[in-house]
């Protein structure tokens, strides 16, 4: 089979609610287990073994948790709006299910940002909060995560909730572009980005691994969880399925 | 090992509560949050049980 052809076969597949519900089952203890082995590696190494900053002392063990919890929230924003996308203009079912399967974990983790950024600049900066372009807009992120899902409540029937969701999702990307420019843009308390993907990045290695341990297990926890949440929302959308109904009576020994 | 003692460890340089709080609210929402997911699957297919059987017994009913 081709390239394209087994592709687009994966494509229809995971579009199926049916279909991913039996992939995220089968991958899932696999995403959680690897998201549990980073992130105690990660955080492990990063509290017990990675060295004093020169300047900062400890305190900056925070940016094992803060840098990971702000881009995860940062890449849950992008990956809403890229389901707002396919929403939009394909009116694809997976696409409504991921959108809102991404959205409260994302809000936690944008709160979680500015309360561990606060916490780390009252000891760096003596101030648990500035209005500056990186504080201000990651503010704007927690709002726009909170309008997202207050839109789609807001929306009786389900597929109209889920375009105007979408929508907003799509407009709001331009905040997450704000957001990773701020530093650069404007003047701010905030320190410049620690991880560059174009250049050099000044961190020692000792530092470097667990922060990208704790980056990538961050990752796997949130793919994680968007997949149980994402499950959870496909049996509801067909609850008056055959397969719905013969797996949730078979698990309750019920008739078998 | 960055630390000599564990009092060292806890103390973190003097901003022990700035690090430890930190973290904890981190792990204990994250927790929480996960509990919650758990029993918000179990609530929803419960709901979808109880709708299969109310329709099972009227379809029941009618005949």
């Amino acid at each position: 089979m081709s390239v394209m052809k087994t592709l687009t076969m994966y494509y229809h597949r995971l579009g199926s609610p049916r279909f991913f519900y039996g992939y995220a089952t089968r991958w899932l203890p696999w995403i959680a287990g690897i998201a549990v082995l980073l992130l105690v590696a990660g955080w492990g190494l990063g509290l017990l073994v990675a060295p004093e900053d020169y300047q900062q002392g400890n305190s900056y063990r925070i940016i094992f948790i803060h840098v990971p919890a702000s881009i995860a929230a940062l890449s849950g924003f992008m990956a809403m709006g890229v389901c707002g996308l396919f929403i939009l203009v394909w009116r694809m079912k997976m696409a409504e299910i991921l959108l809102k399967a991404i959205a409260p974990f994302g809000t936690l983790l944008a709160a979680l940002s500015l309360i561990t950024g606060a916490l780390w600049g009252k000891p760096t900066w003596g101030t648990y909060w500035v209005w500056d372009a990186r504080l201000t807009s990651m503010l704007v992120l927690l709002f726009l995560y909170i309008a997202v899902q207050a839109l789609h409540n807001a929306v009786r029937d389900p597929r109209q909730a889920a375009r105007a969701a979408g929508l907003l999702s799509l407009v709001g990307v331009i905040n997450v572009v704000i957001v990773k420019y701020s530093v650069d843009w404007w003047f701010s308390l905030h320190q410049g980005s620690t991880l560059k993907i174009i250049g050099e990045t000044t961190m020692p290695w000792s530092m470097l691994t667990p922060l990208l341990l704790s980056l990538f297990g961050m990752y796997f926890l949130y793919a994680a969880i968007v997949l149980v949440r994402a499950k959870t929302e496909i049996v509801w959308r067909e609850r008056r399925s055959n397969w719905v109904r013969q797996m949730l009576s078979g698990r309750n020994h019920h008739g078998v | 090992m960055a630390f000599d003692s564990v009092a060292d460890f806890i103390a973190m340089g003097g901003h022990g509560v700035f690090v430890w709080l930190s973290y904890g609210i981190v792990f204990f929402s994250i927790a929480l949050y996960l509990v919650h997911l758990r029993v918000f699957g179990k609530r929803v297919e419960r709901q979808i049980r109880q709708l299969a059987e109310r329709e099972a017994s009227q379809a029941g009913e009618s005949q």
